[in-house]
């Protein structure tokens, strides 16, 4: 595990991390990996972060060596999206035995990576570490290698057995696997000044959709997506772009950096959440291509379509003002995703009465703060039972957060709405902020909430009058 | 009888198959006022209730001892003890119940001897009943990590009652994992109406039927309490549902001496006629006028349905209790078994007409079921009836692509009733229209029973 624990190392202290970076020297080399509380623990481990960061690659063959529990509780779970190759919802796993165990594993992923390649024929396949081969050393680079040579195409190895840490560690280390066996091993078919790759966009609900017919009409050429709806050869060419943005999730901060200086592609921190956050990426993403030496003339054609994107944008929130101004929402998410959308809710009329700064760096705060002014409640950690108390007694009228305290929300009956990654609705660029304004208004104008918190007759005092209204 | 193979893959896609290490969380989610608690790394506990989250649509309790690689190799002690007290300290269960999966069980961490040391230590934990079960997630499947931990419980809580002082109306029932809230609601009211008292061990439908409770709670409300699974030794007989249930049920036979019954389904006419004469026989009632009336509804839909089940061939995966139930119960609507798989062995699987019963994965089912007219399995069945274009009856665990699966009923007269209706549904509405093509084909004459649809 000497290799596994020098990267786990590298990636805590990582350079291009602004938070990181505002820790005091020895703070920062154990990075943002937290110390767990054991019996008050929520998140996932590093595999489950690893697979979120490379699943979404389409026409790759994910293999995860490991017993039933790693594969068989988590698979064809995520709503990464695609527009073609489908193997990537397809579940491979060794489903290790004891036998295994006794045995070891090596064997038996070796001739699985023979079968998944007999069977389906993919450009490569990915293999996942778990604990358990971890823990009774099986060899996973080696197995890879051999497969490799053996299937004649790249076996790569993610090495990120769950117990190494959180999920977001996880992310790294599958952004580490790229930069060590897929990046810059094939070259394009062509390049152009217009090729910009595109890092921690994972095309959940199809959200790279609404923003990339924006780049088409701009002639922006997204050469890879790191990595929704990607293809293996777009990640193995994707040393040639000519800039990258990294999108507000820092998961694959480290895959950004190293791209920048290994092969030159500068990369800006963006995001398509929020109307003027989206404007904001596609000027940079013009400025820095024509910094490389794309024509001048982008700039211009961008600012055109920013002011038509945004005016039609506008347009079309206006018509919910009327009905959501003066409504009380309470923010919850971990990334900086609230901020992003705050504007929009804003321009809708809606009063943020807190959001969740549990994330955030400090520059983060000040910008929220901004942002909401007034005497909206700023939560580090709010507690489920907290939660649940300011839903049931102070004026909420819709809360915005992650499937996580979805049921909290729900069982006080107030109006809820998912923002987090396993939502159903794709809420990026312009028309996604107009789709998340009209799910607001859908969540909150449902004629449900009225009726599930009528009191049943015999909770009523009022009995009789409540049955011959209902009568009536 | 049909033939049991296992799969000679060496990789598995499409997994059928969940864990025994959730198996047992799930069965301890059906206790009042518990948290049960994956010994493993965080990935375990949050895969698992992720996993529940999207089946039950209700929040789950479920912790973890958060094992890191260190504490994995220097065993888990510290983690286990950690995590008993801040559990205790934060939500005040009044139960926790405690699952290995693989990573403590390779490092052979002894829970049972971490659990006398912390207990002499921790006066706080006094208060809360702790029980461990080995449930390694490298072995069995999601039915034998339920029936462990029940028979843990057994062992653990279950008080040895003094002489033979037998309540005559309380009975024990201990429903097999594919029993469902909704199903164990039907049985109480079964039960109840023959005059007596079921103690559910345990009894997920207070838990998990999606109900609003009047405050918040971090652990599970409803459910069975410890006071009732003490009092379960004085019970008339106990009641096991499926056969992954009848370890259970000699265990609490053998420590308390309660006799028990093994009904290993109760879908379909004959099923619940035996259950029926028994419920008379042991409550000296006889079997009440509204049963009567659901019997007559019962037959009465086999006959309208059997039209459309006759001859249906059908593919099947799910664990072996459920399987069991529902092939026999095809088969006896008229069903043809084209494919069977599942994931662990069981005697259950004797009692299946199939050609052959396979331990394996949906990849499995899928190279099988071309040509079926339906296809019945859990949720992550959907792709592989998208691609033969075979109709997707969803059962088992997880559904995360439809409502109320914990609300699903094929229990009793009633249930099967409706589920004639639900799965006649399916054949009605995919029925082919014969076009001149349609005799074209020579195999349409080929097979007996077959359907004239088969694509």
């Amino acid at each position: 595990m000497g290799t596994l624990g020098s990267k786990i190392q590298q990636v805590m202290n990582e350079p291009g991390c602004a938070t990181n970076l505002a820790k005091p020297g020895s703070e920062r080399k154990k990075g943002c990996n937290k110390l767990l509380a054991p019996g008050a623990a929520a998140g996932g481990c590093a595999f489950d972060g690893a697979k979120i960061a490379l699943q979404p690659i389409t026409d790759v063959a994910h293999l995860i060596h490991g017993p039933i529990g790693c594969e068989g509780h988590s698979w064809d779970a995520r709503g990464s999206k695609s527009s073609g190759p489908l193997l990537y919802r397809t579940s491979f796993t060794t489903a290790m035995s004891e036998q295994d165990i006794v045995f070891g594993g090596e064997k038996h992923l070796y001739q699985a990576i023979k079968e998944i390649v007999k069977k389906h024929n993919p450009p490569a396949v990915f293999v996942y570490q778990t604990c358990v081969p971890a823990m009774i050393g099986d060899d996973l680079e080696a197995v890879c290698r051999a497969a490799a040579k053996k299937v004649g195409r790249p076996v790569i190895p993610i090495n990120a057995p769950g117990f190494v840490g959180s999920k977001n560690l996880g992310n790294k280390l599958a952004g580490e696997a790229l930069l060590d066996y897929v990046i810059g091993t094939e070259e394009p078919e062509e390049t152009t000044l217009y090729d910009i790759n595109i890092i921690g966009e994972y095309n959940l609900s199809g959200e790279l959709w609404q923003v990339k017919p924006l780049l088409d009409e701009l002639g922006i050429r997204i050469l890879a997506s790191i990595s929704g709806d990607a293809r293996y050869h777009q990640i193995a060419c994707s040393h040639r772009a000519r800039v990258a943005m990294m999108v507000c999730s820092k998961a694959l901060i480290n895959v950004a950096r190293k791209m920048e200086e290994r092969y030159g592609i500068l990369f800006f921190e963006g995001s398509f959440y929020g109307i003027g956050d989206t404007s904001e990426s596609l000027r940079k993403l013009s400025q820095m291509l024509v910094s490389r030496g794309a024509p001048a003339e982008l700039l211009e054609r961008t600012e055109t379509l920013i002011k038509r994107e945004e005016a039609r944008a506008w347009r079309n929130i206006a018509p919910y003002k009327e009905r959501l101004a003066g409504k009380r929402i309470l923010l919850y998410t971990g990334g900086v995703k609230s901020w992003s959308v705050v504007a929009a809710l804003q321009e809708a009329g809606m009063i943020i009465t807190g959001t969740s700064v549990k994330k955030s760096t400090p520059g983060d705060k000040e910008r929220i703060m901004e942002l909401v002014k007034s005497d909206a409640h700023l939560y580090d950690n709010l507690k489920q039972r907290e939660m649940y108390r300011i839903l049931k007694e102070e004026r909420v009228d819709i809360m915005l957060s992650g499937g996580r305290t979805q049921f909290v929300a729900l069982k006080a009956k107030v109006p809820w709405l998912d923002i987090n990654q396993e939502r159903h609705h794709a809420y990026a660029g312009y028309v996604g902020m107009v789709s998340l304004i009209r799910e607001i208004d859908k969540a909150l104008f449902n004629p449900i909430w009225e009726q599930v918190r009528r009191l049943a007759p015999w909770e009523c005092e009022k009995t009789e009058n409540a049955l011959q209204l209902h009568i009536a | 009888m049909a033939k049991i193979t296992v799969g000679q893959k060496r990789c598995t896609v499409n997994p059928l198959k969940i864990s025994q290490s959730i198996g047992a969380a799930l069965a301890f989610m059906g206790v009042h006022n518990a948290m049960p608690l994956l010994h493993g790394a965080q990935g375990c506990t949050s895969f698992g209730l992720v996993l529940f989250v999207r089946h039950f649509r209700e929040a789950i309790p479920m912790q973890t001892t958060a094992m890191s690689e260190v504490a994995t190799v220097l065993g888990g002690f510290e983690n286990v003890e950690q995590a008993l007290v801040n559990i205790v300290g934060r939500a005040k269960p009044a139960f926790i119940g405690i699952c290995t999966t693989g990573i403590s069980e390779i490092k052979g961490d002894d829970i049972s001897g971490f659990l006398k040391l912390i207990r002499a230590t921790h006066p706080e934990l006094d208060s809360t009943a702790l029980v461990d079960v080995s449930t390694p997630d490298f072995e069995g499947a999601f039915q034998d990590g339920w029936a462990a931990a029940v028979t843990r419980m057994i062992e653990e809580l279950v008080e040895i009652p003094l002489l033979a002082n037998r309540l005559t109306k309380q009975i024990n029932v201990l429903p097999g994992c594919h029993i469902t809230p909704g199903d164990i609601d039907e049985l109480r009211d079964i039960f109840e109406s023959f005059g007596l008292d079921p103690i559910f061990l345990p009894d997920l439908s207070g838990s998990l039927d999606g109900h609003i409770p009047e405050e918040y709670s971090q652990t599970t409300m409803g459910g069975v309490t410890l006071d009732q699974i003490r009092r379960m030794g004085s019970s008339v007989c106990t009641i096991a549902l499926g056969e992954q249930m009848r370890g259970a049920a000699i265990t609490l036979e053998h420590r308390t001496g309660v006799p028990y019954r093994l009904f290993e389904r109760l879908t379909g006419l004959a099923a619940n006629d035996a259950l029926m004469s028994y419920l008379s026989s042991i409550s000296g009632v006889a079997v009440p006028r509204k049963f009567r009336r659901q019997r007559g509804q019962l037959v009465d839909a086999m006959l309208d349905g059997h039209f459309y089940f006759g001859g249906k061939r059908v593919a099947i995966a799910a664990e072996p209790d459920l399987l069991s139930a529902m092939a026999q119960w095809l088969c006896e609507m008229g069903c043809v078994i084209q494919a069977a798989v599942t994931t662990t062995q069981s005697p259950a699987l004797e009692r299946v007409s199939a050609e052959e019963i396979l331990l394996g994965d949906l990849e499995d089912l899928e190279m099988r079921a071309a040509g079926a007219d339906l296809i019945v399995t859990h949720s992550h069945g959907r792709q592989a009836a998208e691609r033969l274009n075979v109709p997707l009856f969803r059962m088992g665990m997880p559904l995360f692509d439809r409502l109320g699966a914990n609300h699903q009923v094929s229990v009793g007269y009633r249930g099967t009733r409706d589920l004639i209706f639900e799965v006649g549904n399916i054949f009605l509405a995919n029925a082919h229209e014969p076009t001149p093509a349609s005799w074209m084909r020579t195999d349409a004459y080929a097979q007996p029973c077959a359907s004239i649809a088969m694509q």
